[in-house]
C-alpha cells in the first residue's frame, strides 16, 4: 500500500506559498506515492485545484480530512498550535520548523508521536544535500525580490543612460551581507545596470561578489568572520566600529541599501543607524531583509514600508511570498529531492534512514523521540584519504620533480663523473675523433638552448620538423652509393642497393616530414 | 665542387637547421623556420651529390631513389589526418632507424676506406653503436606506431623478470661487441653484428610494449630523440660533422621534449622506460573497501547549451577523447557561436593531453581555432576561479583533483588543470570508465560538476544545435 503525501493549505497570515506544485505531483506519483491536496492550497500561488487534479492528485475538502488521511505531510511554514492536534500518530511531517526558536512546538510535536523532518536543519555542508537546500533556494528568491522592491520604491532608473535629453547616472546599490540572499541581490541589481557594492565579514566571499558583477568593499580591520555552516559570527568591538564607519560612508554615497545580515537565533545586528538614514539622499531606498528578526536598520518597521527622513525603508517580512509561484516551485523541487532520498526503492514507501548523514540531520523528531540537534556529519574527506592503497606511493622527490635546482652534492657528483669521462676520452681517443667529439658536444648544447625556446603549442611541428631534419642521414647513404675510390674487393653492387634503399627511406622522411610540418604550420592562425 | 666547398655548404646547412628550430619559438616565425629547414636540407643534399664523394655514375640511382621515396612521403603528408599525426611521426622515426642500420651495414662491408689501429677500433665501435641505436629506434617506433594506431593494444605488456631480460640483452650486446671488434675480417665480424642487431630489435620491441598508453607522449618524444642519436652515431661512423651536429640537435630536442612530458606527469624518465603504467581500454575501477563514490549529476546537451549561453567566461579542456571522436571542428563551431555572443572562450591545454607533445594544439589549429585563445596549463590555471563554465572534452587524468588532494593516488603530484574551481564544470565522457592511468576521478562527484554522457562528437553537435536556437 503506497503512502499518501498530504499538502495542506498554509494557515499563516500572508503566506502564499504551497509546499507542492502540480509539476512535482507528477514526479511524486512516479516515485509511487499518492498525493492529497487540500482544496485551495495552491490558489495564492496561482495553482488551481484543477491543475492538481490534472497532475494526478486527489483534492480533499478540508484540513482535518487531509491530516487524518495523509501518511506524510509536506508543508512550508511550521504547523501552528491549532494544526498540531490534527497530526495523527506515526505521521511524517516535512516543513520549516526552526527547532531552536520553537521549543514549545517541538514538545507538542513530540507528544503527537510524529516523525518530523525540519528542512531548515539540513546539514548544508554536505554537497549531496544541496539539491534539498530550501534555505538557499528561498534566500535566493528573497534576494531577487528585495532588489525588485527597491526598484519599485526608487524613483529613478537603475542603469545609466545617455538620452537625447541628457545623461542619467546609474543607481548605486550597497548590499550588506553577501550570503545567498545578498549574492542574489548583487547579481540582480548588477543585471539591472546598477553600480553594486557589497560587504561581508567573511573575506572569502569577495570573489563571489566580483564574479556576479559587484564590487567588494572591505572593512578596514583584520578579523576573519566565518562562523561555520555558511553563516557569519558576531564580530569584535574594534571591528564593529570600523564597520560602522564604512557603513556611514557608504550610506552617504549610495542610493539604495539592501541589508541581509542575519545570525541564526539572534536578533539582527543594527547596521544602519538613524543618523546614517538622515545622511542619505532624499528618495533613497533601504530594503531590510532582516525585518523578521527586528531589522538591520534602527528605523525599520517589520512588515511595512515606511518613509523616514525622505528615505523609503522597506521592512517586508514576506519577500518570498511575494514571488509565490517561483518560491513554491523551487521549494517543492527541494522537497521532491528529499522524497527521492527517503524513497530510494521508488515503491511509494519512505524510509527515514538515520544512518544517512543528510536525513539524520533533517530528522528532529523520530517517532515522538527528540533527535535534535543532530551530531555533526562525518565529512567525506576521511574516506577519500584511505582510498587506493593498491599502488605504491610515488617515488621520492628529486627525480622527476623538476623546478628545483639539484642539491650541491648531486651536482658535484655529476660534474665529477663528467670530468672523469672527458679525461678518459682525452687519454685514449685519437685526435680525429676528438674533433668530431667537440662538434658533437657543442651541438648538443646548441640544441638544448634552441629547443627550450620552442613554445609548447608547437611541440608537434617541432617533432615533425626534427624528424624531417634527421633524414640528413641520407648523406650517409649518398656517399656510399658511388664513391670515387671504388674497387679493391669492395662489394659495389650490394652496397649500392643497400644505399638506394637507404636513400629511398630517408627521402620519405625528408619530403614527408617537411611537407606535413608545412601543412600543420599553415593552420596556426590568429 | 671541392671538398672545402662542400664543408662550407655543410656549415651553411647547419646554421639553417638551427634557425629552423629557433623559428618554432613563435607561430609567426615558424613557417619561415620550416622554410629554412627545407633550404638547409636542399643545400646539404646538393653539396653531397655534387661533391667529390659521389661520382656521376651514382646520380641516376640517387634521383630514382629520391623520386620514389619523396613521392611516398609527399603522398603520406597530404593524406594523413591531423588526428593521426602521432602515428605518422612514429612510423617516420622507424624509417630513420632503419636507414641508420642500413648505412651502418653498408659502411662495415665497405673496404674502400681503410683504418688502422685505434682508428679502426673506434670506427668499428661507431658502426656497432650506430646499428644498435638504429635498430632499437626502428623496432621501437614500429611498435609505437602499432599502439598509437590501435593495431596493438595500449595495455603494457609486462613479461615476468623483464628487467633481467633487458639486462641479459645488454650483456649479450656488450659481449658480442667485444667479439665484433676482435674479429679478423668482415666475414667473421658479420655474425656478432647480426646477433646484436636481432637483440637490439627485440630490445626495442620489448621496451615499447611495456609502456602504457598514458605514457605514449614520452615514448614518441623519446624515439624522436633516438632517431637523432642514430644520425649522430652515423656521423661519427662516416666522420661527417653535418650528421653529427644535426643528429645532436634532433637528439637533444627529443630529450628535452621527453623531459617536459615526464615533468608534466610528475614521473621520472626511468620509471616511464621501465614501463608498466596505464591500462588499455579503461575499465571501471573497483571501489576500494566500500568507499562512497558519491553520485554524479548528469546533464543534457540542451542544458549544457543553456549554461554556455549564460556564461561570461568559458574554458574548454580537450583531451584524447576529442581527437578520437574527431570533434575539433564542432568544438570550433561552438567556440565561434559563443564568441559572437561576446562570451570569452579559451582553451586550456595540458602538456600531455593527447598522444604526442602538442597534439591538441595541432588539432585545434586544424579546426581554425585562433592560437591566441589556446593557452598552456600554467597560463590558464589561475583563471579557473573566475570562470563560469569549464568544459572537459574527452579528458580524464589531466583534470583529476586527486593528483593534488590525495597523496596516495598513483598520479599524486602530477600537475593538473583545476577545472573544478570554475563555477560549473561539465565533463563529456562516453561512460564512467576511468582514464588511462586507471584512477577514479573525484571530479565527477563534485557538486558543481555535471556529466554529459555520450560520444563527444554527437553530444557537441547537439549542443551546437541547441545553441543555435
Amino acid at each position: 500500500m503506497p503512502q499518501l503525501i498530504g499538502v495542506p493549505r498554509e494557515t499563516f497570515a500572508g503566506e502564499k506559498r504551497v509546499a507542492t506544485v502540480p509539476e512535482v505531483v507528477e514526479k511524486l506519483k512516479k516515485l509511487g506515492f499518492g498525493v492529497l491536496v487540500e482544496s485551495g492550497a495552491g490558489d495564492l500561488a496561482n495553482f488551481g485545484d484543477d491543475t492538481y487534479v490534472a497532475a494526478g492528485a486527489e483534492i480533499v475538502p478540508d484540513a482535518a480530512t487531509l491530516w487524518s488521511k495523509a501518511d506524510i505531510v509536506f508543508k512550508v511554514r511550521a504547523p501552528s498550535m491549532e494544526e498540531v492536534p490534527l497530526i495523527r500518530e506515526g505521521t511524517t511531517l516535512v516543513s520549516f520548523i526552526w527547532p531552536a526558536q520553537n521549543p514549545q512546538l517541538m514538545e507538542a510535536l513530540a507528544a503527537r508521536k510524529a516523525t518530523v523532518l525540519a528542512i531548515d536543519a539540513l546539514p548544508r555542508m554536505l554537497s549531496r544535500a544541496q539539491k534539498m537546500d530550501a534555505l538557499t533556494s528561498m534566500a535566493g528568491i528573497s534576494g531577487y525580490r528585495a532588489v525588485i522592491e527597491a526598484a519599485n520604491a526608487f524613483g529613478r532608473f537603475f542603469n545609466g543612460q545617455i538620452t537625447a535629453a541628457g545623461k542619467v547616472p546609474p543607481a548605486k546599490v550597497f548590499i550588506a551581507g553577501a550570503g545567498v540572499a545578498g549574492l542574489a541581490a548583487v547579481g540582480t541589481a548588477a543585471n539591472l545596470g546598477a553600480i553594486v557594492r557589497a560587504n561581508d565579514t567573511r573575506a572569502e566571499v569577495a570573489d563571489q561578489v566580483k564574479s556576479l558583477g559587484g564590487e567588494f568593499v572591505k572593512v578596514d580591520y583584520e578579523e576573519e568572520g566565518s562562523g561555520g555552516g555558511g553563516y557569519a559570527k558576531v564580530m569584535s568591538e574594534g571591528f564593529q566600529k570600523a564597520q560602522r564607519e564604512m557603513y556611514a560612508k557608504q550610506a552617504s554615497e549610495v542610493d539604495i541599501i539592501i541589508t541581509t545580515a542575519l545570525i541564526p537565533g539572534k536578533p539582527a545586528p543594527k547596521l544602519i543607524t538613524a543618523d546614517m538614514v538622515k545622511s542619505m539622499k532624499p528618495g533613497s531606498v533601504i530594503v531590510d531583509m532582516a525585518g523578521e528578526q527586528g531589522g538591520n536598520c534602527e528605523l525599520t518597521v517589520p512588515g511595512e514600508a515606511v518613509v523616514r527622513h525622505g528615505v523609503t525603508i522597506v521592512g517586508y517580512t514576506d519577500l518570498v511570498s511575494r514571488l509565490a509561484k517561483q518560491s513554491s516551485t523551487l521549494y517543492s523541487s527541494n522537497l521532491f529531492r528529499l522524497a527521492e532520498e527517503l524513497c530510494k526503492t521508488k515503491d511509494g514507501l519512505i524510509n527515514v534512514n538515520m544512518e544517512d548523514d543528510a536525513i539524520r540531520g533533517l530528522t528532529v523528531i523520530k517517532d515522538g523521540a527528540l533527535t535534535w540537534p543532530a551530531p555533526p556529519p562525518k565529512l567525506p574527506v576521511a574516506a577519500t584519504q584511505a582510498a587506493k592503497p593498491a599502488m605504491p606511493p610515488p617515488a621520492p622527490k628529486g627525480h622527476g620533480g623538476g623546478g628545483e635546482p639539484m642539491a650541491a652534492g648531486a651536482l658535484a657528483a655529476v660534474f665529477g663523473v663528467g670530468a672523469l669521462a672527458f679525461l678518459f676520452v682525452g687519454l685514449y681517443a685519437p685526435p680525429a675523433f676528438l674533433g668530431h667529439f667537440t662538434v658533437f658536444v657543442l651541438a648538443c648544447f646548441v640544441g638544448y638552448m634552441v629547443v627550450w625556446n620552442v613554445t609548447p603549442s608547437l611541440h608537434t611541428p617541432l617533432m615533425s620538423v626534427t624528424n624531417a631534419i634527421s633524414s640528413i642521414i641520407a648523406i650517409g647513404a649518398l656517399v656510399q652509393i658511388a664513391p670515387p675510390e671504388s674497387g679493391g674487393g669492395r662489394p659495389d653492387e650490394l652496397i649500392r642497393w643497400i644505399a638506394i634503399v637507404g636513400i629511398a627511406l630517408t627521402s620519405i622522411n625528408m619530403f614527408g616530414g617537411f611537407a606535413v610540418t608545412r601543412r600543420m604550420l599553415a593552420m596556426f592562425r590568429k | 665542387m671541392t671538398s672545402s666547398v662542400v664543408t662550407v655548404a655543410y656549415i651553411g646547412a647547419i646554421i639553417l637547421f638551427i634557425l629552423s628550430l629557433g623559428g618554432l619559438s613563435n607561430p609567426e616565425t615558424s613557417r619561415r623556420g620550416n622554410l629554412y629547414g627545407i633550404i638547409g636540407m636542399t643545400i646539404a643534399v646538393l653539396a653531397t651529390v655534387l661533391g667529390p664523394r659521389v661520382t656521376a655514375a651514382g646520380i641516376p640511382w640517387i634521383i630514382g631513389a629520391m623520386v620514389v621515396g619523396g613521392g611516398i612521403g609527399l603522398y603520406a603528408a597530404r593524406a594523413v589526418q591531423m588526428t593521426q599525426m602521432p602515428e605518422l611521426v612514429a612510423i617516420m622515426h622507424s624509417l630513420v632507424g632503419l636507414a641508420a642500420c642500413l648505412v651502418g651495414f653498408a659502411s662495415y662491408i665497405d673496404t674502400s676506406v681503410a683504418f688502422t689501429g685505434a682508428d679502426k677500433v673506434i670506427h668499428e665501435i661507431e658502426i656497432y653503436l650506430g646499428i644498435l641505436i638504429g635498430a632499437v629506434t626502428f623496432s621501437g617506433s614500429v611498435v609505437a606506431f602499432g599502439k598509437l594506431s590501435g593495431k596493438i593494444g595500449g595495455k603494457p605488456l609486462l613479461l615476468p623478470a623483464r628487467h633481467w631480460l633487458n639486462l641479459i640483452g645488454l650483456l649479450l650486446i656488450i659481449w658480442y661487441g667485444r667479439e665484433f671488434v676482435m674479429a679478423k675480417d668482415i666475414a667473421a665480424g658479420m655474425t656478432p653484428l647480426i646477433v646484436m642487431t636481432v637483440v637490439s630489435l627485440l630490445f626495442g620491441i620489448h621496451m615499447v610494449m611495456a609502456i602504457g598508453g598514458a605514457d605514449m607522449p614520452v615514448v614518441v618524444s623519446m624515439l624522436n630523440s633516438y632517431s637523432g642519436w642514430a644520425a649522430a652515431a652515423t656521423g661519427f661512423m662516416l666522420s661527417n660533422d653535418l650528421l653529427i651536429v644535426t643528429g645532436a640537435l634532433v637528439g637533444s630536442s627529443g630529450a628535452i621534449l621527453s623531459y617536459i612530458m615526464c615533468r608534466a606527469m610528475n614521473r621520472n624518465f626511468i620509471s616511464v622506460i621501465a614501463g608498466g603504467f596505464g591500462t588499455g581500454g579503461g575499465t571501471v575501477v573497483a571501489k576500494a573497501d566500500g568507499e562512497p563514490a558519491g553520485e554524479v549529476n548528469p546533464i543534457t546537451a540542451t542544458e549544457t547549451a543553456e549554461l554556455l549561453r549564460e556564461a561570461r567566461n568559458v574554458i574548454i579542456v580537450p583531451g584524447y577523447g576529442m581527437a578520437v571522436a574527431q570533434a575539433q571542428h564542432t568544438v570550433f563551431e561552438i567556440t565561434r557561436v559563443l564568441r559572437e555572443k561576446g562570451i570569452n572562450v579559451r582553451f586550456g591545454i595540458h602538456p600531455v593531453a593527447g598522444r604526442m607533445p602538442g597534439h591538441m594544439n595541432v588539432l585545434l589549429a586544424e579546426a581554425k581555432v585562433p592560437y591566441d585563445i589556446v593557452m598552456e596549463m600554467d597560463e590558464i590555471n589561475a583563471d579557473f576561479p573566475g570562470t563560469d563554465v569549464s568544459m572537459v572534452i574527452g579528458a580524464n587524468d589531466i583534470v583529476n583533483p586527486s593528483a593534488q588532494d590525495d597523496p596516495t593516488s598513483p598520479i599524486a603530484g602530477m600537475p593538473v588543470l583545476e577545472v573544478w574551481k570554475a563555477k560549473t564544470s561539465i565533463v563529456m565522457k562516453r561512460s564512467m570508465a576511468s582514464g588511462y592511468a586507471g584512477v577514479d576521478n573525484p571530479l565527477f562527484y563534485k557538486e558543481n560538476n555535471r556529466m554529459l554522457f555520450g560520444d563527444a562528437k554527437k553530444m557537441l553537435d547537439e549542443v551546437l544545435g541547441a545553441l543555435g536556437k
